[in-house]
């Protein structure tokens, strides 16, 4: 079972025709029939906070995040205007907010409210607001949408927005304002003629709702950029809003899905969907890319760079590879000498991202985390591995192994578990101790001496 | 009016709020200390060329006002109300007020639409006007006494990319100069749009912190300069050729079709531009440059008012 506190997931379109022009197109009109039936398990789902996630809210400077507790506006689209004004005054949970911008900071993003009146919130959210919480009986938040963020940085994003409301002992319903194909037509069609752009819109449209009518929100996260090469209009906004939302739920496939249902809007494939948390899902994912917990990305760039550093000049014998975590220090990942090749102290963070599987152990502010050291032992494993490999060897030519671990009583049983599993059979001998801290946030560590390959 | 209407002058009026912000008029809410002053200067000396060229009329581009369908026209004859950047609310949220042209609006649209293009005229009062519009209005013409014609920026590079991007703008470059020949106005064409337009994702914790303002990287900038150095040289053809690449290296802003559209109206001078100041904005290049069509070039080279 997902341990999210959020209990709902929606994907809903931004456009506003479900909205303004419901009664001009029957798909229009089953779209907006589509949202109410979300409003209704919505506003039975015990969610205590809205947070809508709008890829029609663009933003430059990391991610916003809406503060004004009603704004008030008439808005108008800036495409669909003759389909004409939207008056609305909105409730927002600015305590949420606040507390969002602060995890998503710890978390290394860039962030901000904004609590300005007269602020433009986009099309997407005006019209999620409108159909899925008619009353403001639910208070609500509203983030952008990095124009630049990728995969890690949206991820993080999600995992941000559901700490925080653990923190704040609320329950939430996560919605990603979005269409799946995104091709819009580019001349003037009439109500009744609208169709999805193409067959191969609908085809794909259909089968990433089929994966989600089946619970499977983290396979379709992880296709996200082929569905962005096969049906997005490039250089409008990516597939990304379903790493955002997986994040946020959880990132498995267990979920209760509901297509209310699915129609196009002047071509663009919308549909309204609903999550929500089951035992009887599909299961776990399938296959994974990175996990990310904490963002490393560009943040620094306003900041003096100071001096470069040129590269040293390669000792004799020594190995550095990109496939293992850059060393903290002046160091080499190992150095060949003789028969033997000697492995700098290895651990778990990931290489180039520098994340931490597992989590770090410590916060920025230095308490104390929970973390996974199942999870670092094996990605030490792997940093090794990358290391012997980039030598010429393998885990079967280790002689011996020192290992440090930052809390024997708390971590050994399992360190111990997972190293039998890569070792049991090489034959190594090893020594394992406990060390006060290591250099980073870490838990384990290990250092290795080696059979070097015969030149 | 007797006589036909003409293009007097075209400008390249790149849009950052911060050069707003940093002007303090008093139609904006945030005050700055400074900043930007090698843009601001710029559109300075560009006020003063623009002074003998008395112009009825501003015809603006924007990269901000974005339709995916077809290119859209301000149809209201007024405006009154308030602009807050979505991006960089911290510095800019403008009471503007302000008259659209929109007999001429109409004219561009009409030959727009005869020529094969999609259009709209946007006829809902309660429409916001883009800030894209606002800034480069309010830095060409602070005193807000000249009616606009404002024109979106249809994204069909979105769809087919840069080259039929390039082909829609020219049309509507073409298009509006016929309007406004048959218009008996004097115009003002805007193109409103930076160069290289990579920017930081972090901001300074005092946006005017000049310490803090540079290129995005080098690259950036080398395009920057080839594009200036072909505006400086009457190269608009040859500008017009390499922009795709441009576009594609530098992330430019051109990609809205501005520059082209501006171009094309001007029918491709082979005359120099002013180029009246370049500076950088949260990493973006930008560019203030003027082209007088009819202006006698001086034995420098420079084109004078």
């Amino acid at each position: 079972m997902s341990t999210s506190p959020f209990v709902r997931g929606y994907v809903v379109p931004g456009l506003p025709h479900p909205l303004l022009a419901a009664e001009k197109n029957a798909g229009w009109m089953r779209l907006r029939k589509a949202f109410e039936a979300a409003r209704d398990d919505l506003q039975a789902s015990g969610a205590e906070v809205l947070l809508i996630y709008s890829t029609m809210w663009p933003s430059v400077i990391g991610h916003q995040v809406q503060a004004r507790p009603e704004p008030e506006w008439v808005h108008v689209d800036e495409l669909f205007h003759d389909l004409g004004s939207i008056p609305y005054r909105f409730r927002m949970d600015t305590e949420f907010a606040q507390g969002f911008v602060e995890t998503a900071r710890a978390r290394g993003l860039e962030a901000r409210t904004v609590d300005y009146h007269g602020f433009p919130i986009d099309t997407g959210s005006v019209v999620a607001l409108k159909l899925l919480n008619p009353d403001n009986a639910i208070p609500a938040c509203i983030v952008s949408s990095n124009v630049y963020a990728d995969r890690a940085e949206t991820i993080v994003l999600g995992k941000a927005a559901a700490e925080t409301l653990e923190r704040q002992g609320k329950r939430g319903a996560a919605v990603a304002v979005m269409t799946f194909s995104n091709r819009l037509f580019s001349d003037w069609v009439a109500p009744q003629d609208d169709r999805i752009h193409s067959g191969k819109d609908d085809e794909w449209n259909r089968k990433i709702l089929e994966f989600l009518a089946l619970g499977r929100l983290e396979d379709v996260a992880q296709l996200s950029r082929e569905i962005q090469r096969q049906i997005r209009v490039r250089k409008v906004v990516s597939f990304k809003p379903m790493w955002w939302l997986s994040a946020a739920l959880g990132q498995h496939n267990r979920y209760a899905g509901r297509v209310y249902d699915y129609a196009p809007i002047h071509g663009a494939g919308a549909a309204v969907v609903g999550l929500a948390p089951s035992r009887n899902g599909v299961g776990d994912k399938e296959y994974d890319e990175e996990n990310v917990e904490v963002y490393h990305g560009e943040r620094h760039v306003l900041e003096e760079t100071g001096e470069v550093e040129a590269p040293a000049e390669a000792a004799p014998g020594s190995v550095q590879t990109s496939a293992a975590p850059k060393p903290v220090g002046a160091y080499v990942h190992a150095r060949r000498v003789g028969d033997l090749l000697f492995l700098a102290g290895i651990g778990p963070r990931m290489p180039v991202s520098d994340e931490i599987p597992g989590g770090p152990i410590r916060d920025a502010d230095g308490n104390p985390r929970d973390y996974d050291v199942e999870a670092q032992t094996r990605q030490v494993v792997r940093n090794v591995e990358a290391v012997l490999h980039a030598s010429g060897a393998t885990l079967a030519d280790i002689i011996d192994v020192s290992v440090f671990l930052v809390d024997m009583d708390r971590d050994f049983q399992t360190f111990n578990r997972v190293y039998r599993e890569y070792f049991e059979s090489v034959g190594a001998t090893r020594t394992t101790v406990a060390v006060d801290a290591l250099p980073t946030p870490i838990a384990v560590e290990f250092k290795v001496i080696a059979r070097a390959p015969r030149s | 009016m007797s006589e036909p209407g003409r293009i007097v002058a075209g400008m390249l009026a790149p849009h950052p709020p911060h050069l707003v912000y940093a002007e303090n008029p008093p139609q904006n809410e945030p005050r700055a200390e400074c900043g930007w002053e090698p843009l601001r200067w710029g559109y300075e000396r560009a006020r003063k060329d623009l002074a003998a060229h008395p112009f009825d009329v501003i015809v603006v581009h924007s990269p901000h006002w974005q339709t995916y369908v077809g290119t859209h026209f301000l149809g209201v004859p007024h405006f009154d109300s308030l602009s807050v950047d979505p991006v960089f609310p911290n510095l800019f949220r403008f009471h503007y007020t302000l008259d659209v042209d929109v007999e001429l609006a109409e004219a561009i649209e009409a030959e727009a639409r005869g020529a094969g293009l999609v259009t709209k005229m946007m006829r809902n009062p309660d429409f916001r006007v883009d800030y894209g519009t606002i800034v480069a209005c309010h830095m060409t013409r602070p005193e807000w006494d000249v009616p606009i014609v404002g024109i979106s920026s249809n994204r069909s590079t979105a769809y087919y990319g840069v080259d039929v991007m390039q082909e829609q703008a020219a049309a509507l470059g073409r298009a509006t100069r016929r309007a406004i020949e048959a218009s008996g106005r004097r115009a003002l064409l805007l193109s409103s749009n930076s160069l290289s337009h990579r920017h930081f994702t972090a901001e300074a914790a005092l946006p005017e912190d000049m310490s803090r303002e540079h290129i995005y990287n080098h690259s950036q900038y080398l395009w920057d300069m080839q594009l200036i150095r072909m505006m400086k040289e009457g190269r608009a053809r040859e500008l017009i050729d390499v922009m795709p690449e441009f576009i594609e290296q530098a992330v430019s802003e051109a990609d809205a079709g501005s520059l082209a559209w501006l171009m094309s109206a001007l029918d491709y001078p082979e005359y120099p531009a002013e180029v009246y100041g370049y500076g950088t904005v949260i990493g973006t290049g930008n560019a203030v440059a003027g082209w007088f069509p009819g202006t006698p070039v001086d034995k420098t080279g420079e084109a004078r008012a």
